[in-house]
């Protein structure tokens, strides 16, 4: 190995807020002494967005991608053209995670059509005999805690037969009862989604119950907009033909980097929902849909 | 060198000699050295050798400094137990760091005790199928190949490239889990922390498979030892980045991110199983973890459907968090509670699911419900570990109210204290008649209530009425297989509490029950441990035999094998507890019988090991045998014996042994001077000797049997048997073979021959010659046969005999022997030292001294050393016996002298000796002539 360029960031998790100041250091390192034409450290963050082949065509899809909105962006000279001595030299770095004028600094967040993302990127710019050199490295932003009190908002449902929708011949529907609770849809991003579901009856067999976290992704563009719901994760809560009348829990962990607290800007929208999916034997698969509100507190 | 005569040996003086030549006795003061005092350990200075466990004493007799050698190798540690400290570090550390933090003692019966009894309980003869990659571990060299392969492993592990394994059977199964966990293994050592989470995933998932219900139990075992495994791995991984010193955000994050990974474990078993295991790594993430996580598991658990992987999940919460954190009680409680709750819906969703499912499953009700029982037994045993009274009285109630539920009473006994059990026996039984029939077989209630009975008393007054009670429904078992099950437990509290009467009514009712279509050919292993349990409660045989049953009961083990192995356990527990001789007539037949099965199992293909045991337990049982004074009866068992034991030796040789110490008795009986009667007996025990000892293989066992049964003989004044005995012994010489096996080693057989030679000697000496033979008859024909023995070049045990015999005949030519037979007249009294006697004694001598001075010459060539030895000792032996006042004897002396220090082979200080020794002999009476001799021997310096 000749000559490696690496970035560490002082923390551990990468986890940086708004205003804070993002430290490390860039290590170069060699056998030899290295001559370069100068080194610098860019901080990029951007969303991407992306629009589905479903909602505009596949055409429009594959060339008419939005342009990605930059949120920050800048870049400092570490090191003026010269030699690094042979072996390994660390080189300090602040940045100031300010942004300009009206902008924000999302949350990161890894979606399908709505990717939001900050990159640290090192250059080292080298003679023309060498290439020239470059390390990238992903850091994590989270928003700001927000102000003010998160109110529960507790929900209770019922699902019977007759509840339903979408439902071709309702006659041929086994009867059931489901009742359940969701401790609140206003969710702390940090703490699992807690609540509770119990079968009351059912004719038919249960074949599993899960927890189905749908992202709902709006992107806005000139043509108009669109909107996509995709699952993220699917959790099941019960497998089998559970005791009737015995609660059964419902609880799920927010995955980190798929979720982020819900967002909505004038570009594109980033929100949460949550199915409560009961098969039954025969096939029947019986949801029912609960937005989410996420928060980080 | 000429021939020499041995004229004159030295006439002895046997009594003034002996006088002489014993030490004083001195009485020895307490406190004093001596060597053979025992030594006393007194409690020894420092408390550190005591603890070390070992023997040593440091001070030992008060006395001495003398340190016993065998405790002296022991001081310190013990070579054993340090290399046992040292072998295995790490599991001792883990087992502390168990202890440390548990509040188990070790009265908790430990998962791994009902480990083996599941794997071996619940077995299954159908296929089985496993979801998993086939990955053959190729080994690979490199360095860029191996990377490739790794890649396409953990490729494999994504679930498109999975396919099932059809068609296994159980033993391919287990194998298969086998090297999944090895696999496992692997993966924690080679740090692929994203395969070792894919492979455990992969195997909790086949807990939700119960397409084959009767192994899923065992499945079930087989698949939390790799979760164990997986635990291990992930603590140690863990735990390496939490040293306490070391708490970095780097360690935190990668613990955080598998809390996450776990928690997006799509299906509910794995999540639920995987999240289980590592709870005891749960107090990394936070303090209170363990605690929040408990209950949260348990409640999860309520999600899966199927109740018998459910109750089995509890019981593996249950174990984890009884191993994590046994203080949280509340929530193995809430999991018994739980259960309850699914419980009362599953006798009503078995009835509604099985008619559908049991075509599938071919499972009935009778022998699923008993597929719960290890999970619940497991669950109820961690409750009720350390439990309050007050805590199983409510849930007994709690189960009662469930309608006395056969499955869950049954777990309550097996789990639950026996002695809480046992007082309330009563209760029990009761509980136990009113379920219902259907579900759980009762016979298994009573099963496992009488091995609570085993355990624990019930109170005195209940006693007879559970046995009734309790058998009157075992005897109703149709099912010989269910009703020996139940039977063989009870018999212990049968035999513990009640008398030989019970016994024999409880023997007797199983015989009814196994005799039919040979029910018993299938239940040995209980049957017999139903004779265990007896003789191990009644150790007096004349009662065991007087239970009419009992050996009705030993008939219906046919199986030869079985038979035999009961018989040894019978023959050991009476050699260990008869304390007296007996000649109880049962006991005698019964143990005849119970003896002479064992004996005829022998055949050519039995192992000498199992030959000795079997000759060892009848040589106990004969020991045992005593008719008291009745001596002819006594011989007439012996005979009977010699006829059943026929093909163990060893038995033979104590029949022998024990019909010549059954002649000494009669001997000391009348006091010497038998009558006409007893020397008739005495006569015939010899003849039983003389005709049994030729039946015999051991060469050696012969002789010496030949030697000791004639000296008998010769005790009781049998002269004539005597010589046949010592001659049939002098005719059994030219037979010894040069080697001899000796526990299955071939080794020469001279030194045994020279040991046994040397004490037919001595026992020659006494015997009187027979008046129609000549002069030493016996003597001659012994010299015969040894003249012709083919003896090994190498040796000079021929020589060392001759010099023997050399012994022997000058102390023949005494007036006065050195012992006698109580009224038996020797040579001494019958020659009264006749002239011709002592002519034809010194013939012999003569003879004899000839051959050995033949042979010293023959060594003059090249064995100059062994010729100096043997010179110096044929010197010694002149010494002692030879008179040397006679001339050519005193020469002969001289010469023997120069021989031995011929080549300075001579060992100087022993020479030195030698002549000190004659000089202070010289100095006492009638030995003056010694002086003389001794300025002939001249000292030789070594050049």
């Amino acid at each position: 190995m000749g000559t490696s360029l690496d970035i560490k960031i002082k923390r551990a998790n990468k986890v940086y807020h708004a205003g804070e100041v993002l430290s490390g250091v860039v290590v170069v390192s060699g056998k030899d002494s290295i001559q370069h034409q100068g080194v610098s450290l860019t901080v990029e963050g951007s969303v991407n967005l992306q629009l589905s082949a479903k909602s505009v065509g596949v055409f429009e899809a594959f060339y008419n991608s939005v342009k990605p909105i930059q949120i920050i962006s800048s870049t400092i000279e570490m090191v003026k053209p010269g030699k690094f001595p042979s072996g390994k030299t660390e080189i300090p770095f602040e940045f100031p995670l300010h942004v300009k004028g009206n902008k924000v600094l999302y949350e990161t967040y890894h979606g399908v059509f709505v990717n939001i993302q900050y990159t640290l990127r090192c250059d080292m710019r080298r003679s023309l005999l060498a290439k020239d050199l470059t390390k990238t490295c992903e850091f994590i932003v989270h928003s700001a805690p927000q102000k003010g009190k998160l109110t529960p908002s507790p929900v209770d449902f019922t699902i019977t037969p007759e509840t339903l929708q979408n439902v071709k011949e309702r006659a041929l529907l086994p009867k059931f009862l489901i009742r359940g609770h969701l401790n609140s849809t206003n969710c702390v991003i940090t703490q699992p989604l807690t609540g509770e579901l119990v079968v009351e009856s059912s004719e038919a067999a249960i074949k599993s119950i899960e927890l189905q976290l749908v992202r709902v992704e709006t992107c806005g563009c000139a043509e108009g907009y669109a909107r996509d719901a995709t699952e993220i994760q699917n959790i099941q809560i019960a497998d089998g033909d559970v005791c009737r009348s015995l609660s059964v829990p419902i609880y799920m962990v927010f995955p980190r980097l798929f979720t982020c607290p819900t967002l909505e800007t004038t570009n594109f929208k980033v929100e949460f929902e949550v199915n409560v999916v009961v098969l039954l034997h025969a096939d029947h698969l019986i949801t029912e849909n609960f937005p989410l509100k996420l928060c980080r507190v | 060198l000429a021939a020499y005569q041995w004229e004159h040996p030295r006439s002895r003086n046997y009594k003034a000699e002996f006088a002489s030549c014993r030490l004083e006795a001195v009485p020895l003061e307490f406190g004093d050295y001596h060597p053979l005092k025992p030594i006393t350990v007194t409690e020894s200075k420092t408390k550190k050798v005591s603890r070390k466990g070992s023997t040593s004493s440091t001070s030992s007799s008060s006395s001495s400094s003398v340190v016993d050698p065998l405790s002296s190798v022991l001081d310190g540690t013990d070579p054993l137990s340090m290399f046992a400290a040292t072998a295995d570090p790490d599991s001792s550390r883990k087992r502390r760091d168990r202890d440390e933090n548990s509040i188990i003692g070790s009265d908790f019966e430990p998962w791994a005790n009902k480990r083996g009894e599941i794997l071996a309980r619940y077995t299954t003869t159908e296929k089985l199928s496993i979801v998993s990659t086939s990955k053959a571990g190729t080994a690979t060299s490199a360095m860029s190949e191996k990377v490739r392969t790794r890649l396409e492993e953990l490729d494999d592990f994504e679930e498109g490239s999975q396919k099932e394994l059809l068609n296994l059977t159980q033993q391919d199964y287990v194998n298969r889990i086998e090297e999944l966990n090895q696999s496992l293994k692997d993966a924690w050592a080679s740090d692929q922390k994203v395969k070792a989470l894919k492979i455990v995933i992969q195997c909790s998932k086949l807990l939700s498979d119960t397409s084959v219900i009767r192994f899923y139990p065992s499945k079930f075992v087989l698949i939390t030892d790799i979760l164990d495994t997986f635990a291990d791995g992930y603590c140690f991984c863990i735990s390496d980045h939490f040293s306490p010193e070391n708490v970095n955000d780097t360690a935190k994050e990668t613990c955080l991110n598998w809390f996450f990974k776990i928690a997006s474990i799509r299906e509910l078993i794995p999540r639920f199983y995987v999240e289980a295991s590592i709870l005891k790594c749960n107090k990394f993430l936070s303090k209170t973890g363990i605690s929040e996580c408990l209950p949260r598991l348990t409640c999860m658990i309520r999600g899966i459907g199927d109740p018998l992987v459910s109750v089995y999940a509890r019981a593996y919460l249950c174990r984890v968090g009884m191993e994590v954190a046994p203080h949280l009680k509340e929530s193995l409680n809430k999991n018994f509670f739980d259960f309850l709750l699914t419980f009362k819906q599953l006798r009503a969703r078995c009835l509604l699911l099985f008619p559908s499912f049991s075509q599938c499953l071919f499972v009935e009700l009778p022998s699923y419900l008993p597929l719960y029982s290890p999970a619940m037994d497991w669950i109820f045993q961690c409750i009720s570990y350390h439990a309050p009274e007050a805590l199983l009285t409510e849930m007994m109630e709690r189960c009662k109210k469930l309608g006395n539920n056969a499955l869950l009473l049954n777990s309550v006994m097996s789990a639950f204290r026996a002695e809480f059990i046992a007082t309330r026996s009563m209760d029990f039984i009761g509980m136990i008649k009113e379920c219902d029939e259907s579900g759980f077989p009762k016979h298994l209630l009573f099963r496992s209530l009488g091995l609570n009975l085993a355990l624990a008393d019930p109170p005195e007054g209940d006693r007879l009425q559970i046995l009734n009670e309790a058998w009157k429904v075992i005897t109703k078992l149709k099912n010989p297989q269910d009703y020996i099950n139940c039977a063989e437990v009870w018999v212990e509290y049968t035999c513990k509490h009640f008398t030989k009467r019970e016994v024999n009514t409880v023997l007797a009712d199983v015989i009814k029950h196994m005799t039919p279509d040979r029910a018993f050919e299938d239940s040995y292993p209980q049957l017999q441990s139903i004779i265990k349990k007896v003789i191990a409660h009644f150790h007096d045989f004349s009662v065991l035999f007087s239970v009419e049953k009992f050996l009705p009961f030993l008939d219906m083990f046919q199986k030869e094998s079985v038979r035999v192995e009961v018989c040894k356990c019978i023959m050991e527990v009476f050699i260990k507890h008869q304390q007296e001789p007996t000649k109880d007539p049962v006991i005698l037949n019964a143990l005849l019988h119970v003896c002479k099965t064992t004996h005829d199992s022998v055949n050519a293909l039995t192992l000498e090991d199992e030959k000795r045991t079997l000759a060892y337990l009848i040589n106990g049982f004969i020991k045992m045998v005593s008719f008291g004074r009745d001596f002819e009866q006594q011989l007439s068992f012996y005979v009977e014996a010699r006829s059943m034991f026929c093909n163990l030796e060893p038995v033979l040789v104590q029949l022998i042994h024990s019909v010549n110490r059954l002649a000494m008795e009669t001997r000391k009986v009348m006091k010497g001077n038998h009558s006409r009667k007893t020397a008739a007996f005495v006569r015939a025990c010899v003849a039983y000797c003389f005709i049994t000892i030729p039946s015999l293989v051991g060469i050696f066992t012969r002789l010496n049997l030949y030697l000791h049964s004639g000296q008998v003989a010769l005790a009781n004044q049998c002269l004539s048997q005597a010589d046949a005995f010592f001659k049939a012994a002098i005719s059994l010489i030219p037979e010894v073979p040069k080697m001899i096996n000796i526990d299955g080693k071939m080794r020469p057989s001279e030194s045994f021959l020279l040991e046994f030679l040397c004490n037919f000697f001595s026992t020659l000496l006494i015997v009187p010659d027979h008046p129609e033979h000549g002069v030493l008859f016996l003597v001659r024909e012994l010299l015969n046969v040894i003249q012709d023995y083919t003896w090994e070049d190498s040796s000079d045990d021929k020589i060392r005999i001759y010099t023997c015999v050399l012994h022997l005949l000058s102390a023949m030519s005494q007036e006065t022997y050195l012992y006698h037979i109580d009224k038996v007249d020797s040579n001494d009294s019958l020659y009264g030292g006749d002239s011709k006697f002592l002519a034809e004694n010194n013939k012999l001598c003569e003879t004899v001294m000839a051959q050995i001075l033949e042979h010293l010459k023959t060594l003059a060539k090249d064995e100059v050393g062994r010729q100096s030895s043997l010179g110096l000792s044929f010197f010694n032996s002149i010494l002692a016996h030879g008179d040397l006042r006679n001339n050519r004897l005193n020469q002969l002396s001289v010469n023997l002298w120069h021989l031995a220090q011929r080549h300075g082979c001579a060992d100087t200080r022993t020479m030195v000796k030698t002549l000190e020794y004659i000089k202070k002999r010289s100095k006492q009476p009638d030995m003056g002539h010694l002086t003389e001799l001794a300025l002939r021997l001249p000292l030789q310096t070594r050049t």
